[in-house]
């Protein structure tokens, strides 16, 4: 069909912004518009996959666990769906320091998405419309509306895209493709267009997804179940944990070996990723089965998880085993892996390609810095990832709704949260590949916990609007509860009784020989705040999430302190704001490296500007200097 | 981590006979308390007042010293200031650098003074692009030593251990990140022991770049020239007996001969060598070859020549192994008639391949007569100008000299020590990585590269990840 609306008609229902996106992303950033008080459209292209999980069934994860922790204390949504719809759940590295411990649950994913449309249908201020947006209207490069497939303009003041994988999207396996979304929905192929012509530079991105296979194929006998946690933490800092505690479902483990490598490494050359029919840049840490095999040879097997798409359907989620090999070899690589040997494909693995930005074009508040009123957020920003997306939504939609408030915009810096890592990197960092969350990327991880997240973002939540009084009230009470538990502990001194001897025997600890305060007590590696309880005598009882702050905050007190140090470092250069006016090419002295890449970013502060590749500590002294002599 | 109070020598590394050491920012008075030994504690004096005392490092006493005390905002950067006028020449004022950055002061940046004065309104706004070119001249005067320091071994290994710390923190992280797909069971006991070995290697990195070698160990000085120059007769008169075996015969040193000598409070490991030239003699090549391999290894050549012969492709030979070392060239046998002359031997140097100009015109040469004593004092005069007054550099790769990269060193090796104590604390393994990349860090800064994406890249270059 010939792309061009014949009439052209102007909307008249007023809105203040529109969303462009019903994903994750889209999801987080019309919720958090609607409920600040702005009208709100929020476009997809199918209502039937609002928030759908067109990749792996889960929420979560290392590092992803807190994204969704902060997305939850800062007043978002998507911890509040996954809590309602998790079929299992697991406390990933429990075995690890308390950074690491990172939350994942198995979706129903048909039930996350009519959770989630539920809940924009039944929010107020927001209106869902099934349409394809193909223009982005501005006038002076300033939004003034958006233009639909249908001709229909809707006049607005912001706007923010969240179109995931679906800009111009093709989906290849073998010589097959289709110029499709996800799931074999509708691409949209007009808007980056629109943005080229609006000097938005686009990249290519691609990344890919495994084979579906019934359950009623599988030979579970031949894998190892892997269970869910005997008891169940929830996402959300509002969810009663009595209300998680459900029945769960497993998972599977099995494992790929040398007959299934020798498929693969004898079909390469028929691979879209190999013969160039992909241009697309894929992601490394969530490689295909086929790169898996190329790059690490070495390794005889991989490992491989059957994973439920929910609790009413039969497909299973073969994790591990993404793939864009044509169909024959899907079926006989996925048959040579020990339970799938009778395995029925329901839908077969593909790789997907896409239009994204280069999100460097973008403040750190996620608003384009060429056009006013335009932000964006999730995949279309070059990141992968469910929570990515939704942290980004969330934080475009609050920026969106800041400005036509005519408030600052909100950066969570890198010390305040993995949503501070995650944007910094993507508006910063020059990135090849879709962007993906690691705890290895938060240098602060120590303070930036999943089980602070409502002590580290809550109280800018209720700045913002989005947490109510109640839940701030509580916040406040938990803190101070912590704060006298903490005092208490390390003012409290126990000496050398016998009960105190005989508990310490009990968990192998040295005995004392003087007094000593409960406090190092705790930091000895072997006992902890619970552990004290018997000696303890004027401990009250505690909720349980105080009882962990205070047991993390004492044990780990060291460490604890030498990061809010550096933190302290860190703000100093972060607080050191650059005028948006500045012109790098008028500092003679700056490199022309240092130029160029400054030019091109326009960091926000000092601190940012320090970590752009190619800017060297004279070139920031440089600047400094410079910044000082205009003031 | 970046500490914010910040020391340098603030006098340059000449040979004048006094250096100050500058402490400037707010831990200044505390820094000064911790290694003052005087009448009075400096952090209760009052500002502007001088103070006579001695610089201690525990329990050793490093120079007598007056220490100036000033108080912000009144200074130079309009920071607390602390500045130690050192008596000692290079040596001590470097070592009373040394002692105030073990005790909580960074190493200045280049230019960093400056830059604090502009910034802390200390200097006028006109001043900016004058204060931009001190800390861009400097930047870029810093990189170059900072390189030209840093050569083959110990660029090389310092390269090595942050491979090693740089793969070991990738794994760790991708357990983190992927802890169904690799178990760290039993991985700590390994880990301790690749950072006690690591460790161990940056220990004795720091030990070699200690400044303070020079008197405790000796330099390793190399004589070398043509046979029967008077190579044996020069280490004899220097040790003050007969060591090697003297004759008029060509090719007599056969071997190489150790000796250590003392001049004025420095010590010279004098290797003497069989005279270098074409030769057939198979005992003979031997010593010759390994001559050379010396010389390779040496903090300071002594090139003897016979001034009572002319220069020949010998020479020319000989002079080829100077390129780039540090070598005092002596004219032996004064009271010979004269045959080449200074003059000659500057005209030989400039033509030799590879040879810097400056270098080449900057070569000490004394005229000295091993027989009869003669010129012995120049040369002890020389040495102590060079190794004691002037900057001291050293040709083994092996040592660094540099106090930036020494404070590298120490606190690459402290942060590995953290990681050794986190592991016998029995601490999670994602405790481990935060010091192993403290310690990445540091040593990155002496080879000039920061962390960037290496840890990412690592771990997807070197680890299978994925879903």
């Amino acid at each position: 069909m010939k792309y061009s609306a014949n009439s052209v008609w102007e909307n008249s229902d007023e809105y203040d912004i529109a969303v462009v996106g019903a994903g994750h992303a889209g999801c987080e950033a019309a919720l958090a518009c609607a409920r600040l008080g702005f009208r709100t459209l929020l476009f997809t292209i199918s209502v039937d996959s609002i928030a759908l999980m067109p990749c792996n069934p889960n929420i979560g994860g290392s590092s992803k666990g807190h994204l969704v922790r902060e997305i939850d204390a800062l007043g978002g949504e998507m911890g509040k769906v996954i809590d309602q719809t998790f079929i299992q759940s697991k406390m990933l590295n429990q075995s690890k320091g308390p950074a690491v411990h990172s939350l994942r649950a198995q979706a129903d994913k048909a039930n996350y998405t009519k959770t989630m449309r539920k809940v924009l249908e039944n929010q107020e201020n927001l209106d869902i419309r099934q349409m394809e947006v193909t223009d982005i209207l501005t006038e002076d490069f300033k939004i003034t509306g958006v233009k639909t497939y249908s001709g229909t303009i809707y006049p607005c003041r912001a706007v923010v895209l969240c179109t995931g994988t679906y800009l111009k999207a093709r989906c290849i396996y073998g010589d097959v493709s289709s110029n499709t979304g996800p799931n074999g929905l509708q691409a949209a192929n007009h808007l980056t267009d629109s943005l080229k012509s609006l000097g938005i530079k686009m990249y290519r991105f691609k990344t890919g997804t495994p084979a579906r296979i019934d359950k009623c194929s599988i030979d579970f006998d031949k894998m190892e179940e892997q269970k869910g946690d005997e008891v169940v933490v929830p996402f959300s800092f509002t969810t009663n944990p009595e209300d998680v505690q459900i029945d769960q479902v497993s998972c599977w483990l099995t494992y790929t070996n040398p007959t299934t490598h020798e498929i693969i490494k004898n079909n390469l050359d028929r691979s879209p990723l190999y013969s160039g029919k992909i241009e697309g840049t894929g992601p490394r840490y969530c490689p295909s089965i086929e790169d898996k095999v190329v790059k690490f040879s070495d390794k005889d097997r991989h490992q491989v998880f059957i994973e439920p798409e929910g609790l009413d359907t039969n497909e299973m989620y073969v994790g591990g085993m993404s793939s864009s090999l044509p169909e024959d070899v899907q079926y006989a690589m996925y048959r040579s892996v020990p339970g799938l040997e009778h395995a029925k494909i329901v839908r077969n693995a593909y790789a997907i390609e896409y239009d994204c930005i280069d999100a460097r074009q973008l403040k750190s508040t996620l608003e384009f810095k060429n056009i006013e009123g335009l932000f964006s957020g999730g995949q279309f920003n070059g990141s992968s990832g469910y929570e990515e997306a939704a942290a980004q939504g969330l934080i475009a939609g609050i920026n969106a709704a800041r400005k036509l408030q005519g408030k600052e915009g909100i950066i969570i810096d890198r010390s305040q949260g993995y949503i501070g890592v995650l944007i910094d990197d993507l508006v910063t960092k020059e990135s090849h590949e879709p962007y993906r969350m690691m705890t290895s990327r938060a240098e602060y991880r120590l303070l930036l916990r999943q089980d602070n997240a409502d002590l580290r973002l809550t109280k800018l939540g209720h700045e913002i609007g989005l947490i109510d009084d109640v839940r701030y009230e509580r916040l406040l009470e938990k803190e101070a509860a912590i704060a006298a538990e903490i005092e208490r502990e390390e003012h409290t001194n126990v000496g050398t009784s016998k009960e105190v001897q005989e508990l310490l025997e009990s968990y192998n600890s040295t005995p004392l020989t003087s007094g000593i305060s409960l406090g190092d007590l705790i930091r000895r590696p072997e006992l902890s705040y619970e552990a004290l309880a018997p000696i303890d005598k004027g401990r009250k009882e505690l909720p349980a999430d105080v009882a962990e702050q205070v047991n993390i905050n004492i044990k780990y007190e060291g460490y604890i302190k030498r990061q809010e140090r550096q933190v302290e470092q860190f703000k100093k250069l972060e607080k050191k704001m650059i005028p948006e006016s500045i012109d790098y090419n008028e500092i003679q002295s700056l490199r022309i490296e240092a130029k160029q890449k400054l030019s091109e970013i326009r960091p926000a502060s000092i601190g940012q500007a320090s970590r752009i590749s190619g800017v060297s500590p004279a070139d920031i002294s440089v600047l400094l200097v410079y910044l000082e002599s205009k003031r | 981590m970046k500490k914010d109070t910040i020391a340098a020598i603030s006098t340059g590394m000449t040979s004048s006979g006094i250096g100050i050491v500058r402490i400037c920012g707010d831990d200044a008075f505390q820094i000064i308390d911790k290694i003052y030994k005087g009448r009075e504690i400096l952090s209760k004096a009052a500002t502007h007042t001088i103070h006579y005392g001695h610089i201690v490092d525990e329990q050793e006493t490093i120079d007598e010293v007056l220490v100036m005390i000033m108080r912000a905002p009144r200074t130079f950067t309009g920071e607390d200031t602390v500045e130690i006028n050192c008596h000692g020449g290079t040596y001590v004022v470097k070592r009373v650098l040394e002692t105030v950055i073990k005790n909580g002061a960074s190493p200045a940046e280049p230019g960093e003074f400056t830059k604090r004065a502009f910034l802390n309104g200390k200097m006028d706004l006109s001043q900016a692009e004058a204060v931009i070119d001190v800390i861009n001249s400097k930047s870029e005067y810093a990189l170059q030593s900072s390189i030209s320091q840093l050569k083959g071994n110990v660029k090389k290994k310092i390269k090595e251990i942050r491979e090693a710390i740089i793969y070991h923190t990738a794994f760790i992280e991708t357990a983190l990140d992927d802890p169904e797909h690799i178990d760290l069971t039993g991985y700590a006991e390994q880990l301790r022991e690749v950072a006690v070995d690591l460790s161990k290697e940056l220990e004795r990195l720091i030990q070699s770049s200690d400044s303070g070698r020079i008197i405790k160990e000796g330099i390793q000085t190399v004589i070398i020239g043509k046979p029967n120059a008077g190579k044996s007769s020069l280490l004899n008169v220097l040790a003050g007996k007969e060591r090697a075996i003297v004759t008029d015969i060509e090719g007599t040193t056969r071997d190489v001969l150790e000796e250590q000598i003392t001049l004025k409070g420095l010590t010279l490991n004098m290797i003497d060598t069989a005279g270098i030239r074409q030769t057939e003699d198979i005992i003979e090549k031997i010593g010759v070859d390994k001559a050379k391999e010396y010389v390779d290894k040496a903090d300071l050549i002594l090139y003897v020549v016979d001034s009572s012969r002319v220069l020949d492709d010998n020479d020319r030979e000989i002079m080829e192994l100077l390129v780039g070392r540090k070598a005092i060239i002596l004219l032996n046998k004064s009271d010979l008639q004269t045959a080449t002359t200074k003059e000659c031997l500057q005209e030989a140097l400039q033509m030799v391949p590879g040879i810097q100009k400056e270098q080449a015109c900057n070569l000490p040469m004394i005229d000295i007569s091993a027989k009869e004593e003669h010129g012995l004092d120049v040369l002890e005069e020389t040495l102590q100008e060079m190794f004691l007054h002037g900057e001291v550099s050293f040709n083994d790769e092996i040592y660094i000299t540099n106090v930036r990269h020494k404070s590298a060193l120490l606190d690459a090796n402290n942060s590995l020590k953290k990681v050794i104590d986190s592991i016998d604390m029995q601490m999670p393994e994602d405790f481990f990585s935060i010091d192993l990349l403290d310690a990445y860090e540091a040593l990155g800064s002496i080879t000039g590269e920061t962390i960037g994406e290496d840890l990412v890249n690592e771990i997807f270059s070197k680890f299978c990840m994925g879903k």
